[in-house]
């Protein structure tokens, strides 16, 4: 595909890499107890499922999980962590077997669906075949932007992006409803120092 | 801030925090050319602000940019990616129909670029004001994160 001799098994062998590394960290991360540990392995996973997809061409969703799983997410996990206790507790007896049936029993139905996938680039496949190729030859003429994910997003599925950005503004409108308002929360605290003491002095109190 | 505790992470990161708010704005007005656009960016510029908070304390950083400026923010992206649809429904098109925003002949795309420029910027509001405001009110419950905590 490539040009080079061996190209495609380098490929292969990156790809296998890099799961093998997601895999090691998942399990990392299932026998850890330490959830600061957990949330630091939970960022290198989605920094390296990000190195994976740029590796598959995918870099719009590289991009993503790169600034969503390993940058936000770490931080509001961190940020959740501290108001709870550091270690999880441990699992003992039948909570134990349960689990491990489910997920076994999950992957084995994920791995049987694999079997109809489409190959890796599959011009036949229905991602390649369908609405997909008509948006990537009319944009150019269409949207005249050369970013034709973006002219996807923003434009020819516009709506679901609306959607999707009323999705994020409820999620942040729960939580802050949920946890922002009140007595209790350091705003309304900051809130309040500055109104009793409007000039705050740098250094005070050393 | 009591002695210097944390002075490198203090200097890097006084170092990088501008950098990483010029690159979300480079992520955000480049999304035509190259990978990226309003969503990246603005979680982008959030974790910005957070790291921000992070290092040099959380209550600065409420002084700096408030709570109700972060949700303020974040309603104003969702308006204003709604408006757009509703211009374009008032100019006589369909919702979010961007050809109709300037009623333009066939062939034109101004109206396909302002609309998808605008409606990413509401996307960049959304979703940066969004994050900054779930941050605060999970940070916001602890008065002060001690160095033991890490």
């Amino acid at each position: 595909m490539t040009g080079f001799e061996g190209a495609n098994f380098a490929i292969e062998l990156l790809n296998v890499t890099l799961l093998g590394i997601l895999f090691i960290v998942a399990i990392a991360i299932a026998r850890l107890r330490s959830l600061f540990a957990i949330v630091m392995l939970s960022g290198i996973y989605s920094l390296i499922s990000a190195t994976w997809f740029v590796a598959l061409d995918a870099v719009d969703v590289a991009f993503t999980e790169a600034a969503v799983g390993a940058g936000i997410s770490t931080a509001l996990f961190l940020a959740a962590m501290v108001l709870t206790s550091r270690t999880a507790k441990a699992e003992k007896g039948a909570m134990k077997i349960l689990p491990l049936l489910v997920v076994v029993a999950t992957g084995a139905v994920l791995i049987y669906a694999t079997i109809d996938l489409p190959g890796f680039g599959d011009a036949m496949s229905a991602a390649n075949t369908g609405v997909g190729m008509e948006y990537i030859e009319r944009s150019k003429t269409e949207i005249a932007i050369p970013n034709v994910v973006t002219s996807v997003l923003g434009s020819y599925r516009g709506f679901d992006t609306l959607g999707e950005v009323a999705v994020v503004f409820s999620a942040g409108l729960a939580v802050v409803l949920l946890l922002g308002f009140g007595e209790r929360s350091l705003g309304a605290t900051v809130r309040r120092e500055d109104r009793a003491e409007p000039k705050t002095k740098e250094g005070e109190g050393e | 801030m009591n002695g210097d505790h944390h002075v490198i992470l203090r200097v890097v990161a006084k170092a990088l925090i501008p950098i990483i708010s010029v690159f979300g704005f480079f992520v955000h007005f480049h999304g035509e050319y190259s990978p990226g656009g309003g969503f990246q960016a603005g979680v982008i510029l959030a974790v910005a602000i957070i790291l921000y908070s992070l290092i040099f304390g959380i209550a600065p950083c409420m002084r700096a940019i408030t709570p109700g400026f972060a949700r303020t923010v974040a309603a104003f992206g969702l308006f204003l990616y709604a408006a757009v649809g509703f211009w374009a429904l008032a100019m006589g098109g369909n919702f979010l129909y961007y050809d109709a925003l300037f009623r333009e002949a066939p062939g034109g795309h101004l109206g396909q670029h302002v609309g998808i420029i605008v409606i990413e910027l509401g996307v960049l509001a959304a979703v940066a004001g969004s994050m900054v405001a779930i941050y605060y009110a999970f940070a916001g419950r602890v008065s002060e994160i001690r160095d033991e905590d890490w």
